[in-house]
């Protein structure tokens, strides 16, 4: 860690990391190659066990054990964040996950807090193949219980507005697990600070109670009224962004994105907002859509807004395995392009 | 009292209480399922009686023993396995999910192994002097995150202690159809020490029970205690497939009410088994009275 403030995801979290550990001293960390110099297969645990070493446990490789063990220790007064190197792995931690952790503060009738987060990053695009390369949270997303969450790259003095923050934020605060989404490609994506130097103009709203993360409005300065929503969290509100800017310099088509940075439980009030003006609604995932995040946002989007939602499409990716091969891949996911195409369609 | 009735009294309420459980399951009064201890009540209070005030117990589906010898109140769990807000969990968690106190247990073969280890941990890094005492039977060994468990358990020496109740049947599989190899040798290969007792007598269990828990205490390490017992009921609510003369075998050889209540004079037993009856029916009828519930 470095005094300097963080540039990128990746120093955003590891920053949220830090200050959590060195705040509360019921906050432990276990994970897979962990340990400095090492540091983690992402870095994002970087300079942690040089700087608590009795905190920082490296594990065998054993996802379901260590979510459990984490159980364990939160239900007796401690803080566990569990980091699972490959979101792949998750399936290894599902029994945990759904049958214990977010079990216990219900069926024993609130008796409990079960205050553990477990972030792992999700994502392709770095030719890992088809175990190491998925975007499984839809797998997670409305499991009672359980809080998904996925940083945005903000920087800024918006109160939830970096990745660290969101982070530091779950771990410090929770007392029900967090499941918390990364992205691989999100870690190296500068911060970026809304309305210094960019095109950009963002709001930041908390729809529900204060204790749900926030979404962010992101429109182009100046832009005339939007035509369309967009909705996308994570690496995929980046790849949004982009075609935020293409739509509106070649096709003149203004559109405004949405970005949840907690995907469950779900309140998608400024989504309504949204398509209540400009009626067309786009979902954007890294996963598969079917049966997905971008379904069900469409079909409560519809269930709410009936005759106001007039188009709604959504951008995922195709449902087969996750190809190793560069150019097989990336026909696999969704991209800047697949969104613009869609989109174009979508208003013409 | 002395020891040798407050012992036969524990196991005989935990004997009443399921006795009169499944003889009621047909009147419709309880829902679901559940598993009884019946045989295995030894195991419960012998290794028990050796806990301090905070110590914790981690328990599975066939709790209701173990809840009952760590001091769980017969109505609360009568409730409990009724539906009603008046029972140790509100009704949400029924037979196999309990918590009161210190006590954990749930319904997921080998699940709670980590979760046990890991509240271990956590006692240990805030020097709180507790212990874990987690149950599990032969069936559990079949689940992978068993091993994980106890891989842990010993790099980070957790001060836990492992009671593996084997009533050599998971359900209706013999031990022999599921179980390679030996199971003391399952913790020995991970550097936990374990103690191997073939035995039904609370005599005998307590003893060795509290001397592992005492050096689970003094040395911060995990060990293992497995016992060879014997399941005299069901496994539920009907399903057995073992032969009458096998279980007649069984309930001659390993019944630990047996065991035990031929130290006590005839007058002393029939005068205890009286009054656990009163007191497990009075708590049965008192659940059954209050308020809400399936009944």
């Amino acid at each position: 860690m470095t005094d300097k403030a963080p540039t990128t995801v990746l120093d955003s979290l590891n920053l949220g990391l830090h200050t959590a550990m060195q705040e509360d001293s019921r906050v432990y960390l276990l994970g897979e190659d962990l340990l400095d110099p090492y540091g983690g297969s992402f870095k994002v645990t970087r300079g942690l066990s040089s700087r608590f070493p009795d905190r920082v446990w490296t594990t065998p490789i054993s996802e379901a054990g260590i979510v459990g063990v984490a159980g364990g220790m939160a239900l007796r007064g401690l803080r566990p964040v569990v980091e699972i190197m490959f979101g792949d792995f998750t399936t290894l931690i599902a029994d945990q996950l759904i049958n214990h952790l977010t079990k216990f503060n219900a069926m024993y009738a609130g008796q409990v807090g079960v205050p553990v987060v477990i972030r792992t990053p999700m994502g392709g695009r770095r030719g890992y193949g088809p175990t190491h390369s998925q975007t499984l949270e839809k797998l997670y997303l409305g499991v009672p219980g359980l809080t998904v969450l996925a940083p945005f790259h903000l920087r800024g003095e918006m109160p939830l507005g970096t990745p660290g923050t969101l982070l530091h934020q779950a771990i410090t605060t929770t007392d029900a697990p967090v499941f918390f989404v990364e992205n691989k490609l999100q870690y190296l994506l500068p911060l970026i600070q809304p309305g210094e130097g960019n095109e950009f103009e963002m709001i930041e709203i908390h729809p529900g109670d204060e204790t749900r993360a926030p979404f962010y409005r992101v429109r182009l300065q100046s832009a005339p009224p939007p035509r369309i929503t967009l909705a996308a969290y994570g690496y995929m509100a980046h790849l949004a962004m982009d075609a935020l800017k293409q739509l509106a310099y070649q096709d003149e088509i203004f559109a405004e994105l949405l970005v949840p940075t907690q995907l469950a439980p779900f309140e998608l009030d400024p989504i309504y907002d949204s398509v209540q003006s400009t009626h067309r609604l786009l979902t954007v995932e890294e996963g598969s859509p079917a049966l997905g995040w971008g379904a069900e946002v469409l079909a409560r989007t519809a269930e709410t807004l009936g005759a106001g939602l007039h188009q709604a499409a959504r951008i995922g990716a195709q449902g087969v395995v996750v190809p190793a091969s560069p150019q097989q891949e990336a026909a696999c996911l969704p991209d800047v392009s697949k969104i613009i195409n869609r989109a174009r369609e979508m208003v013409r | 009292m002395d020891n040798h009735t407050v012992l036969y009294r524990q196991m005989a309420a935990i004997r009443s209480f399921e006795t009169l459980l499944l003889d009621q399951f047909s009147s419709g009064i309880f829902r679901g399922t559940t598993h009884t201890s019946l045989g295995q009540e030894a195991n419960a209070v012998g290794v028990l009686a050796n806990l301090s005030e905070d110590d914790i117990v981690v328990s599975n589906h066939r709790c209701h023993g173990h809840f009952l010898a760590y001091g769980g109140d017969p109505q609360a769990l009568f409730a409990e396995l009724m539906g009603k807000p008046s029972g140790v969990c509100g009704g949400v968690g029924g037979s196999q999910h309990l918590h009161w106190r210190n006590f954990y247990s749930s319904g997921i073969q080998g699940g709670t192994v980590p979760m046990a280890v890991g509240m271990a941990l956590a006692e240990k890094q805030q020097n709180s002097g507790a212990i874990v005492v987690n149950f599990m039977g032969d069936g559990t060994l079949g689940e992978g995150i068993v091993y994980e468990s106890l891989n842990m358990a010993s790099l980070w020496q957790a001060p836990i202690l492992f009671v593996l109740e084997n009533n050599r049947i998971a359900q209706t599989t013999p031990a022999h159809l599921a179980i390679a190899g030996s199971i003391p040798q399952r913790f020995e290969a991970f550097n936990i020490p374990a103690k191997h007792l073939d035995s039904s007598d609370v005599l005998e269990i307590l003893p060795l029970a509290g001397e592992l828990i005492e050096k689970v205490r003094t040395e911060q390490s995990p060990h293992a205690l497995v016992i060879e017992t014997a399941r005299l009921g069901t496994h539920s609510k009907g399903d057995d497939t073992r032969s009458p003369e096998e279980l007649a075998a069984l309930w001659a050889a390993r019944d630990p009410i047996a065991i035990h209540g031929a130290r006590l004079d005839e007058s002393t037993r029939q005068q205890i088994n009286q009054q656990v009856e009163q007191v497990i029916h009075g708590a049965f009828q008192a659940a059954l009275d209050s308020e809400g519930g399936t009944a």
